[in-house]
């Protein structure tokens, strides 16, 4: 690009912003007696501009420097990189293991960061769910916060009139939600792309809506309270439990034991759906969702019923939501409506989008990046949303395709012996 | 002859209201390479497709080894023993070439599958040699080689070949040829080829028929349709 256009095209974002920021940052409202008077920052807005116009200038130049050499050499460091990566990902997945695991005892460990790691778990196990339905199967789904929703309902409801514990109701909560993601995949999976995604968003708005208006069954916008915690094999995590878990152990009482059991628990039940998930991948009906992804026409010549493999794709992203959901209602003790609204399924679903879809290990990338610093940086008051959003404009600039974007072969070589069906 | 494998009786397929195929007659038997030569937008691509149930035929009637598959969804004829290579090839060009083959294996028992790729790698040994990668960096002609041997990976009764020799070079194109002769003469699988590529396809086929806009207007041996004047002169002048 010649500097003449450079200048051109960073002056014209300037603008831009510049007209964008006058009404939002240049008029500020003044409480006078009297009322509002309106004062102006002008100088905010020139700033601003400036700001845009380094930047422009920046990205253009890191964009040139990227192009100078030619595309195939570039392409080859990303796939060598991407080899790399191959390589090393094993090693990198056990590390984070391993770290996940020890966590909770590491000095710096206090409430806050286990319950923050907590919900970074839940959006995790939420992602990798996900991630079968549209990173393997390549099915758009935005409502998948209605089988989230379910999933909690299913078990607050056991809990309350059928005195079912956690462990009892969690088996309830995933085959409810399976059963759902079946009711609501049978008419709707001969739909594609857009009109797919359009309609399983106003399945999920109709889940909140029955939940919200169904008041004499699920309390309505009251929700619903009291719902028991989970116990380790009968070990209650209470003061006065009977039996209690640190009198078992003779342990001093301290309510760290339950965020740590909370922990480990939500910790499991998403490296199941991790082990699951990857066991899936392996085996005929992973590879049918991969290949219904990529060429439909080619699948269905191949003796697919496309039908019965996306169906079985979604009653299984469903069920792994439906038993977030139970350790969602548990955790909390208290779910209403509100926990389960569009912007849920959104994030969710950028987890999945961010981390490059059908990632696994991109899926905890991006929830730690989406749920985590959010919540850890919640000092910086509004301004954290900015940065939130100037991360995401980062990650879309420097790896439009997701952080992990690069397909794994389900089979490496020498794959044969182990039986290559397998 | 017994009953023929595949038998195609008045077919008419419809696009909307335009009518692609006017009543089709066309059988295959056991063991032969019946090809279907006509020019571009005959039909002949259509007829394959309505064999394979989408679009489906709206009048006729098409069986396979004696039962009517005229209604059948795509996947159940598929798994009754029709294999295809599509048109333009419909690799899957994420995948390595193993883990093609394998979803081409998806409706066959597992028991088969190391003898069928052990069967498509010497068929095409260049297949073994890329086994891992992936699809969409293939040649066109390994292309080519990897949806027929896709196909074949499911042990079919009947292979269907949609214009295998699209877009590739004459070597190639007569690797491919001499691949689908192998099979045929040491498998005795029975093939049915569309092609535009009517001299190759002739010199290769027992029989053959030439479609004009939705008809079979003649058919016989390939050699009589390859010394047949009309034929020459629609489909083989102009050097090849």
């Amino acid at each position: 690009m010649s500097g003449q256009a450079t200048l051109k095209e960073a002056g014209l974002t300037a603008l831009l912003s510049m007209v964008l920021a006058l009404p939002l940052i240049g008029l500020e409202t003044v409480e006078e007696q009297g009322g509002l008077t309106l004062d102006t920052r002008l100088l905010w807005v020139l700033l601003i501009g400036a700001a845009v116009f380094a930047g422009r200038l920046g990205l253009i130049a890191w964009r040139s420097r990227k192009t100078v050499g030619t595309s195939t050499a570039a392409a080859r460091r990303a796939s060598a990189l991407g080899e790399t990566m191959h390589g090393i990902m094993p090693w990198i997945a056990g590390a984070a293991i391993l770290f996940a695991v020890i966590m909770p005892f590491l000095p710096f460990a206090n409430r806050t960061v286990v319950d923050l790691a907590t919900l970074v778990l839940i959006y995790v196990m939420l992602g990798w769910g996900l991630n079968i339905v549209v990173g393997l199967a390549g099915l758009l789904d935005l409502g998948y916060v209605a089988f989230y929703a379910i999933g909690a309902y299913s078990f607050a409801m056991l809990a309350m009139h059928a005195d079912f514990t956690f462990w009892m109701a969690l088996p309830f909560a995933g085959l409810f939600a399976c059963a759902f993601g079946v009711i609501l995949g049978f008419p709707v999976l001969r739909l594609r792309g857009d009109y797919l995604a359009i309609v399983t968003l106003g399945f999920g708005e109709m889940i909140r809506i029955i939940l919200l208006n169904w008041y004499h069954v699920t309390g309505g916008p009251d929700g619903i309270s009291g719902i028991p915690r989970p116990g380790l094999f009968g070990l209650e995590f209470t003061r006065n439990g009977d039996p209690a878990f640190h009198e078992f152990f003779g342990l001093e009482y301290s309510s760290m034991y339950r965020l740590m059991f909370l922990y480990y628990l939500i910790l499991i039940l998403a490296l199941i759906t991790n082990w699951v998930t990857l066991r899936l991948r392996r085996l005929p009906i992973g590879r049918a969702w991969e290949a219904l992804r990529e060429d439909e026409i080619a699948s269905r010549a191949l003796g697919l019923n496309p039908t019965a493999v996306k169906l079985s794709a979604f009653a299984i992203g469903a069920m792994f939501g439906g038993f977030a959901g139970a350790f969602f209602a548990t955790r909390q003790g208290f779910i209403s409506p509100e926990s389960f609204t569009f912007i849920e399924s959104a994030i969710i679903l950028a987890i999945v989008v961010l981390g490059g879809m059908g990632s696994q290990v991109g899926v905890v990338i991006a929830a730690v990046i989406m749920i985590g610093l959010p919540e850890w940086f919640r000092e910086l008051q509004e301004y954290r949303m900015l940065l939130f959003g100037a991360g995401m404009v980062v990650i879309m600039v420097l790896r439009p395709r997701g952080l992990l974007s690069k397909r794994n072969p389900t089979i490496r070589l020498h794959a044969k012996k182990a039986g290559a069906m397998r | 002859m017994s009953e023929p494998l595949l038998d195609v009786r008045g077919v008419e397929t419809f696009y909307g209201n335009i009518q692609a195929l006017h009543g089709v007659d066309l059988t295959i038997n056991k063991g032969e390479i019946v090809t279907l030569i006509g020019a571009n937008g005959a039909g002949k691509s259509t007829l394959l497709m309505t064999i394979c149930g989408t679009p489906r035929a709206r009048s006729g009637t098409i069986r396979f080894e004696g039962e009517d598959i005229t209604n059948a969804e795509t996947f159940t004829i598929v798994r009754r023993g029709i294999a295809q290579s599509p048109e333009g090839r419909r690799i899957f060009p994420k995948m390595t070439v193993l883990e093609n083959l394998q979803l081409g294996a998806i409706t066959a028992p597992e028991a088969r599958f190391q003898d069928n790729l052990d069967a498509a790698f010497t068929l095409f040994p260049r297949l073994a040699e890329r086994r891992t990668q992936r699809g969409g960096t293939l040649s066109g002609g390994e292309q080519q080689m990897l949806a027929i041997a896709r196909a074949l990976m499911s042990d079919p009764k009947l292979l269907l070949l949609d214009e295998p020799s699209l877009g590739l070079a004459p070597i190639i194109v007569r690797q491919i040829f001499d691949a689908i002769r192998t099979i045929n003469q040491q498998r005795g699988m029975t093939v049915f080829l569309v092609e535009q590529n009517a001299f190759h396809a002739l010199r290769l086929a027992h029989r053959g028929y030439v479609m004009v806009n939705g008809v079979i207007t003649l058919s016989g041996s390939g050699q009589d349709l390859l010394s047949n004047p009309e034929v020459r002169a629609a489909y083989l002048e102009g050097g090849h």
